[in-house]
């Protein structure tokens, strides 16, 4: 602003090729310092996510080493291994079954956990804003209190709640509610479950943050307007809220379908995701053109997601009743 | 009273009526006692305001008929039914709020459907009420924008519209002019006596703004601390104050110490501290002697030569021209200033030099009793 104040005033003050010199100086030096302070963020960022990126991508066209690593030769094999598979014996293609169904597994258990902690996540965020401001950051504190413990250790408990000896099987099995044991562990439910359990604060907290903002005098004016609790809900509170919302389901959709210890250890060997496959491919798989070209498959559906998401949820509010 | 082809039978039963209704807020220390056993009658069509001073319960009120909150004590009855356990959603009651709360995600025609929706009356019948609103508002051109792209007053217009569509028995409005500047504020204060008139709704308009109350009322209800003192038309609650707060809240007044020599019913004699003896009016049933105060309103006494018509005699301290009309203050002694207002004429300049003695006369029945 004042740099454009000195500009004008300058311009009044002194022939016109002066002023624009004076102006294309000061406009030079503004990028120069802006330039300065953003460097050490941009290092950062190529050093820690672009370079390695570039060199995934490059990895994902290159064939693999036999003990790991890659040859500096072109192929194609990493990006035809996504979806296919070469028979060891005839040399035929054919779609790679679990690699699909590890991967529809990802998509489903993912929506399953954004969907679930969404469930649980806005009634939370809705009474978390309508306490007292007081009390609010007590509860918020709470919330948070799982960042705190290591993910391995919050894992390891929730197997110990649901495995078939666990507290909850035990209570079920002493209440004579059940003879067998019920199969938790290591099903598609356990990882739902724990995925769920980790990620809930990452949708409480952006839709307590706009629930927070919320006007609730506009809660009011609808129940005023013969709008029941439901409709509330759906007319006014939602639609206010819907940017806390599509952050939520955002913040906790990527790192599901990407998560790799909790299905890990809570789908046990069998129930993949795309995170282990990934980690399979980098290790006993030893094919890290493949795991790359699958870190870039994962990377496409994510954006995919993303835009498809953003695009249907922000459409502006027209429908009635 | 309102119009507009309502008729108000005899037997019709009241718009509001609120009996014994007590809110308490908090507990122990931060206990805050906003209504205190408050009883109020709202007739149809008519426009009833609650005025008194900031905290004094009147939004506690409101949010009480609207059924926001529920009272600790008391009913309210709606046309007759008790409505102290219906939701908000179930009383055809519609509120204009303090600071609009216009839906700022639907544009002004989506906001004044929105009740009606709610009410699920069938499209082409939204469709026509909402054109009908937006005229009465004279707000057509603007029907399709963003409520946050209106001016102050035009938003109040459509907060008006959204709580007038779905026809509500009674419209209760939270000091809805209070955000306007001045000329603004009196042309709504018009807009809204002929949206009265035109749709025939009992209106409960709340303000602490004495002038709006007397200006746009049929009846008013003067509030303090939680307690409603006295509710009447505004010449009844300007004339004859029934409380040393009415008097003193509303208008200018001088107060008069007396003793009352006379009773009965309403009509009284009180002996000034001049010894001098003149009529006033008593409030409902007043004890018929002792000390009493007395108010007298400034444009209700004259100036005049010290002599036999003068109620009062003192020293006239100070002169104050106002253009229309001329304020005396009058140094009584141990009662203080006793102020008078005069209208001027052409004739009047000089007659009276302020240091002179004076004497104040009275006019009758000027003078009202407190019941204190
Ligand atoms: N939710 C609440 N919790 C605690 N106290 C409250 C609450 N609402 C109102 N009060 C108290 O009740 C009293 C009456 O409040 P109310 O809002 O009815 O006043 P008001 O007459 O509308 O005042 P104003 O002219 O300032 O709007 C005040 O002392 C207020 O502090
Ligand atoms: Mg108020």
């Amino acid at each position: 602003m004042s740099t454009l104040d000195q500009l004008a005033q300058s311009e009044l003050a002194t022939g016109e090729n002066r002023a624009s010199a004076i102006a294309d100086a000061t406009h030079r030096a503004h990028v120069r310092r802006r330039l300065l302070l953003t460097t050490p963020a941009l290092i950062v960022l190529f050093c820690a996510a672009s370079g390695p990126l570039l060199i995934m991508l490059i990895y994902s066209f290159l064939s693999a080493g036999d003990y790991g690593g890659v040859e500096w030769t072109l192929s194609w094999d990493g990006w035809a291994n996504v979806f296919m598979q070469r028979d060891i014996f005839d040399g035929t293609l054919s779609i790679a079954d679990a690699h699909v169904s590890i991967l529809w597994r990802s998509v489903k258990l993912s929506l399953l956990t954004t969907f679930t902690a969404l469930v649980f996540g806005f009634p939370t965020a809705y009474f978390i804003a309508t306490r007292p401001p007081r009390t609010r950051n007590l509860w918020l504190f709470l919330i948070t209190i799982p960042f705190w413990t290591n993910l391995l250790i919050r894992t390891f408990a929730i197997m110990e709640v649901i495995r078939n000896q666990g507290v909850i099987n035990t209570i079920l099995k002493s209440l004579e509610l059940i003879d067998e044991p019920i199969q938790m562990l290591f099903t598609d439910f356990a990882i739902m479950i724990g995925m769920t359990y980790v990620y809930l604060p990452l949708m409480v907290l952006p839709i307590y943050a706009s629930m927070e903002k919320l006007d609730f005098r506009l809660v009011e004016a609808g129940y005023d307007l013969y709008a029941t609790r439901f409709r509330v809900l759906r007319r006014i509170i939602l639609p206010l809220v819907k940017p806390g919302v599509v952050a939520g389901s955002i913040l906790v959709f990527i790192p599901s379908l990407g998560a790799y210890v909790t299905p890990r250890l809570l789908g046990g060997g069998k129930n993949m995701m795309l995170g282990n496959l990934i980690e399979l491919q980098f290790g006993q798989g030893r094919n890290w053109p493949l795991g790359a070209a699958l870190s870039f498959s994962l990377l496409i559906i994510v954006m995919a997601a993303l835009l498809i998401y953003v695009r249907g949820v922000g459409k502006p509010e027209s429908g009635h009743d | 009273m309102g119009m507009g082809g309502m008729s108000t039978r005899k037997d019709s039963p009241a718009a509001v009526e609120a009996n014994g209704v007590s809110k308490i807020f908090g507990d122990g220390s931060d206990k805050v006692v906003a209504l205190d056993d408050v009883s109020v009658t709202i007739k149809q069509n008519e426009f009833f305001t609650l005025l008194g001073p900031s905290g004094c319960g009147k939004t506690t009120l409101l949010r009480l008929i609207a059924g926001f909150d529920h009272p600790n004590n008391g009913n309210i009855l709606l046309e007759g039914d008790d409505i102290s356990g219906l939701p908000p959603y179930q009383r055809q009651v519609n509120t204009v709020f303090q600071n609009y709360a216009l839906f700022p995600h639907m544009t002004v025609a989506g906001n004044i459907a929105f009740g009606l929706e709610m009410l699920d009356k069938p499209r082409n019948e939204i469709d026509a009420t909402v054109a009908n609103m937006l005229k009465l508002v004279r707000m057509e051109e603007l029907r399709d924008r963003q409520t946050s792209q209106i001016s102050g007053g035009q938003q109040q217009r459509v907060a008006l519209a959204r709580a007038l569509a779905p026809h509500p028995k009674v419209l209760l409005l939270d000091e809805p002019l209070s955000a306007l500047d001045l000329k603004l504020r009196k042309e709504m204060q018009i807009e809204l006596k002929r949206l009265q008139n035109e749709t025939g709704i009992t209106f409960i308009f709340v303000t602490h703004d004495q002038e709006e109350a007397l200006t746009m009322s049929d009846r008013i209800a003067v509030m303090s601390n939680g307690n409603i003192l006295q509710i009447g038309s505004p010449r009844e609650i300007y004339d004859h104050p029934a409380e040393r707060f009415v008097a003193n809240f509303i208008g200018e007044t001088n107060f008069l110490t007396a003793d009352l020599v006379l009773a009965k019913n309403k009509a009284g004699k009180i002996k000034l501290s001049s010894g001098k003896t003149i009529a006033a009016t008593l409030p409902d049933n007043h004890a018929a002697n002792g000390k009493v105060t007395a108010v007298v309103r400034p444009e209700h006494a004259r100036i005049v030569k010290p002599g036999t018509s003068a109620a009062l005699e003192g020293r006239l301290d100070n002169i104050v021209y106002f253009g229309t009309d001329t304020h005396y203050h009058v140094k009584l002694g141990a009662e203080g200033d006793f102020i008078v207002r005069m209208q001027n004429s052409r004739d009047d300049a000089g007659k009276f030099a302020a240091g002179s003695k004076v004497g104040i006369a009275i006019d009758s029945n000027a003078a009202q009793v407190l019941r204190d």
